[in-house]
This record gives C-alpha cells, structure tokens and sequence, in this order.
C-alpha cells in the first residue's frame, strides 16, 4: 500500500493522477508535522521558558509585590489575578506562531515541504496543534502553582474547563495575526519582537492585573473594548462564581470571530500565495 | 483528469521525463531565464552546467513548484508544472542549493519526517532512514541534531532527503559543491544507484567532470540561455578530450621533454617552468600510452602525472570563443601556456 506512491507514476497510477490528499492522509501529515514541532521543543528546551516560566513569574511577582497594595490583602488578589491569568495563556502563545513560521521560511525547511506531496494547510495545522499543547502545559503549570499558594476554584472542574477553552478559541483568532506577522517579517526575532510590542499593552491596559475603574478615562476606554479584560473577567466569574459570565464570553466570542473573519481570509491568500 | 491521452502539450512527449518549452522568468530587470528549452530521456542524467548566475536554480525551482514562470511550459513526469502541481509533487525529489534539513532535528528524525510525509509506514519510514544514513555515512551521526553536523554531512543528509520516496525524477543542485573527494565519489555513487533503480536525474554542476562522470547528456547555460547542447562525447570532442598533466623530476628538461614529443608527432604540448609540468591535450587512451611511451623510452625520470578534464572555463571558451562572464568560474590554477619553439 505505502510503496503505491512510489513506483514510477507515469500512466495508469490513478493514486497519483488524483491530486487530493484526503483526511487519512492529512491527518498523518499533520501528525507527522505535529511530532516534528515537539521534537524541536524537546531538542531546544528553552523555547518553553515562555510557557513554564511566565505564569509563575507573574504569579509570583504580582501577588506578592503588587497583591498586597491593590486588593488589600494578597488572598483576594489571587483569586482576581490567576483566572485573568489563564485568560491570556491561548494568546500569548498563538503569538508564537509567527515565530515558528518565519524560521521556517528562513532556513528552506518550508521549500523542502513545499515540493513533498502534502496540502499546504498540515504545516499551519501541526503549529497550531503544537502550540495548543503548549497552552494546556502552561495552564496546567499556572493552575498547578495557584493551587500550590492557595488559590480556591470556587465553582467545578466544568466551568475550568469553559475558561481555558475560551482562553484557546481567542488564541486560534490570534494565530491568524501571528501568521501575518511571521510572513510579513525578515526574521524570527522581528516577529518576536513585534508579537511583544503587541502583547504588553493589550496585558497591562486590561482588567487582568488591576481594577479597571482607577486608571484615567482615556485608558478605560482602550481596557474596556481591550479582549482581553472580557476574557479576564470571563474567566473570574468562571472560577469564582461572582460576576457576570455570559456577557463577557458573548464579547470575547464576538472579538474572536471578527478577528477570524477579518484576518483569516488574509494569512490563508499571503500563505498561498508563498507556498 | 484520468481519460488524458499522452500527446504533446497536454503531458509532454513520452519518453521524456522532463520537458521544458520556451522557459522565461525574470526578477525585476534581470532576465533570469531566456527562452530555455530542455528535455531530459526517462532513466538518463542530464547535467545542466553553467557559471554563477547562468539560471540553472532558477529552472531547478521552477520545475519544482517553488516558483511560478512567466512564460514557458514544462512537464515533468508527464505532469504539467503549471496546472498539475501536486501530481508533480509525487515524482520528484529536490536537494536544493542551499540546506533545506532541520537543524533542531537530528539526522535520522528528519529523514523519518519526511519518510511520513511521503506516506511511507511508520515502520517503512524508519527502515528507509535508516537505510540512507547507512549509505550517506551518517549512521553514527544518526541521533544528533542536524546543527551539529559539519557542511558535508548537512550535504549529505539533503541528498539522503530527497532520495527518501525513490522518486521517478531527482533534482540536485550542484550536488558536491563543498564536498571533499571521498564524499564526493559516495554522492556520485548514490545518483548512480538511483538511476540504476529507474530514476531520471536532471543535475547542475559547474564541473566538467563531475558531468562527464554522471551524465548522458549536458546542456550549458550562460545568462538564461542555452549555448550548447548535446552528448557528453560529443561535447567533449568539441572541447578536446583531456589534458595530459607530466611533473619531470628535473624541471630543467621541460622544454626537451616538449621538443622529443614533438618529433614524434605530439602536437601542441606545452610546459610551464614556473609550475614544473608539461601539458599535453589528449583525445583518447592510445595518445596518452604513446606520450608516456615516449617520455619513458627516452629516459626521462617522470615524478608525477596527472589527467585533468577541461575546466567549465576551457569548455566556455570552445564553445563560445570567449570566457565565462564571471571571473570567479574562472579555474583557480591556470597553466602558463609556452607555445614551444
Ligand atoms: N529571488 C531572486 N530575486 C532576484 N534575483 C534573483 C532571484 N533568484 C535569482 N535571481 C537572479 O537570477 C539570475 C539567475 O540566478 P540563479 O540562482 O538561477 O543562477 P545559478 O545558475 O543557479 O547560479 P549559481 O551557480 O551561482 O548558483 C541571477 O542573476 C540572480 O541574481
Ligand atoms: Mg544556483
């Protein structure tokens, strides 16, 4: 069966006449792809700092040197800081998409796939793949050390399971600009770079580390139409059981099918296009 | 798709495993490719040979669905580039220039990718990667990552990558560049043992020899042209066979060594006292027994000899009476020529 492929195809070869993969094939592709973007994260161990470090670092850095002076005491800013925590994970690491893409187009790994029998999607589709585990790993490693400095989910496994799914479908809406990016850009640490220059006000001018109703007008302006506030207080009424649920997850939805009907239809026309 | 007769300009003669009709592609004001026409028999080599610049990666991408021509059709495999590009995709393999592995991967989990991707088992996949690292000479370096292999063993392991799917047409872009000897003559083999199995190889090279070594045909290109065309014999007559390369052990006999060939009716041997060798062009084996038969049966005491194949430089000048255009095909060791007296 393997070897159909590989005789010589010239006339009477319908599997090669037919020029479509079909999902047994895509999947494996995509499978094999898959396991290539591990073995890369398996061969560079750093590249996960990101993932492992961040939520601990955060966690730390601001229960214990902001905790205390915004909330009051540190209890409570835990259980207002860690969901919009997790809130974040899908978007902080579809940005590395870009990242991966770009690299791949610089070394001519991507002409070697290019001229392999393969849909050009399973490439995209395995990064995608590779880049969700990673954003369970760092919601597991988040949840984890929340637990371990005493963070309570006051409501049940399901609604934990709602939060990170929301966080991972405002991710998929993200990789399509982290596509743009990746192609866009003349290198790896460009993508990078920018995908930061993106990140770090969407962050901080959001309802994810402090209350939105101290800073000045112009900045709950931004922090109100900000995804990432919706998904922070999503994610609080989720794991806390106070507040609003269903409109902020509305909002967070509503943003991620504009973001992937606005800029799907690019990434995929530009990726084409190169591929 | 599946009722297409074989007839030309739907799926290229039959026969020919490569087509090429008329190929032009530019990138802004330079005119990569002029108007290249090319074929290439089933199961045969055909060596595209040409100076920096000629085009001969340009043709190698386009035939390979990396870039698209703006003029031009071409048909591999009886697949057309241009409409039928995933079919095309099943019959070809390409070692690019330029590296194409995956640093981060070693050796044998880039072969096994794209084993997979070729839709071999997993268990054929394994079996084929372990295979050409065997015969590449990588098993030891097998389980290290590509990043830490030296340029040759990255060479190699590029090879081994396109071999991986046994496809019926293989594209290598100057495949040796860079190699040494040994490495050199282990690539050679592998093609040779591809064609053996029933592949067609298109091949660019900027070495005569290397030519003369693999292919059936050579095809010469300068500036997105083709200047010259034809079997390796053929084109080698034009040329003049090789050059017959004698180091005396005392460089004081030179211009008697020249003088002595000359009466016995050797043309057109010349010495260089600076370098300490005679240079003398033969066609064929006979000539080379008589030159050494003569040296030798005068008593000249001979500390080395060599044959040397004409360089691209010497091959460009016979064909076109003039030099390649970029002075650094030029060959690194040029032979004083002193006509003797
Ligand atoms: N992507 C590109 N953008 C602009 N110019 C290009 C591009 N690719 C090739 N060229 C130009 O097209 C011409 C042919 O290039 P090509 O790479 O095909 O030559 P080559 O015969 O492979 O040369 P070499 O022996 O140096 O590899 C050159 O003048 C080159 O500068
Ligand atoms: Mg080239």
């Amino acid at each position: 069966m393997t070897t159909a492929t590989l005789a010589p195809t010239r006339a009477g070869d319908t599997r090669a006449e037919d020029p479509r993969i079909g999902l047994a094939g895509t999947l494996r592709h995509v499978g094999a792809l898959t396991r290539r973007n591990l073995m890369r994260i398996k061969a560079d161990p750093e590249s996960m700092f990101d993932a492992v470090l961040m939520p601990i670092v955060f966690t730390v850095l601001f229960v214990y040197v902001f905790g205390g002076a915004m909330s009051g005491n540190q209890d409570d800013y835990k259980q207002r800081l860690i969901p919009g925590l997790l809130g974040q994970t899908g978007m902080t690491l579809a940005l590395a998409v870009g990242t991966g893409l770009n690299s791949d187009f610089q070394t001519g790994v991507m002409d070697r796939f290019r001229t392999l029998p393969i849909g050009r999607a399973s490439v995209l589709l395995s990064k995608i793949v590779a880049e969700t585990l990673r954003a369970l790993i760092s919601s597991a490693i988040l949840l984890t050390f929340a637990f371990i400095l005493g963070f309570e989910l006051k409501t049940g496994v399901l609604e934990l399971l709602a939060a990170v799914g929301l966080s991972l479908v405002f991710g998929m809406s993200i990789v399509w600009i982290s596509m743009l990016l990746g192609m866009a850009m003349k290198s790896a640490q460009a993508v990078q770079g920018v995908s930061m220059l993106v990140l770090m006000p969407m962050q901080f001018g959001s309802s994810i580390f402090a209350p939105t109703e101290t800073m000045p007008g112009w900045l709950q302006a931004f922090t109100k139409v900000n995804p990432l506030s919706a998904l922070a207080d999503a994610a609080r009424g989720l794991l806390n059981g106070q507040g609003p649920i269903a409109h902020p997850v509305m909002v967070v939805l509503i943003w991620s099918a504009a973001s992937t009907a606005i800029f799907a239809p690019l990434a995929v026309a530009r990726f084409r296009k190169r591929t | 798709m599946t009722g297409i007769a074989t007839a030309p300009n739907t799926r290229g003669t039959a026969g020919n495993a490569v087509e090429v009709h008329g190929m032009v592609k530019h990138f802004g004001t330079t005119k990569a490719l002029d108007g290249v026409d090319l074929t290439v028999r089933e199961g045969t080599v055909l060596a595209l040979l040409g100076p920096n610049g000629a085009g001969k990666t340009t043709l190698v991408r386009i035939l390979s669905t990396l870039i698209k021509p703006d003029a031009g059709t071409a048909f591999v495999g009886g697949y057309d580039v241009l409409r039928q590009p995933k079919q095309l995709r099943r019959t070809i393999g390409l070692t690019g220039q330029y590296a194409s592995v995956d640093e981060l991967l070693s050796g044998y989990e880039n072969l096994y990718l794209i084993g997979r991707l070729l839709d071999l088992s997993s268990r054929g996949a394994k079996a084929r990667a372990a295979e050409l690292l065997e015969r590449f000479s990588l098993t030891e370096a097998a389980k290290r990552p590509a990043k830490t292999y030296s340029g040759g063993m990255r060479r190699r392991l590029d090879l081994a990558a396109s071999m991986i799917g046994r496809p019926q047409v293989l594209y290598l872009d100057e495949p040796t560049t860079g190699l040494d000897p040994r490495t050199r003559n282990e690539v050679w083999d592998e093609v040779q043992r591809m064609v053996a199995e029933g592949s067609t190889v298109l091949l660019t090279t900027q070495y005569m020899e290397e030519a003369e070594q693999l292919a059936n045909e050579l095809t010469v290109i300068d500036r997105g042209k083709v200047i010259a065309n034809g079997g390796v014999a053929e084109l080698k007559a034009k040329v003049g066979g090789q050059i017959l390369q004698v180091r005396p052990a005392h460089p004081a006999e030179l211009p008697e060594m020249a003088r002595r060939l000359h009466e016995s009716g050797i043309t057109g041997a010349t010495i260089s006292p600076d370098d300490g060798l005679l240079a003398v062009p033969i066609t064929g084996e006979e000539q080379l027994t008589t030159v050494i038969g003569v040296l030798g049966g005068r008593g000249f005491a001979i500390a080395g000899i060599d044959t040397k194949v004409p360089s691209l430089d010497e091959v460009f000048l016979a064909i076109t009476g003039k030099p390649t255009a970029d002075p650094a095909t030029a060959p690194a060791i040029a032979l004083v020529k002193e006509p003797v007296a």
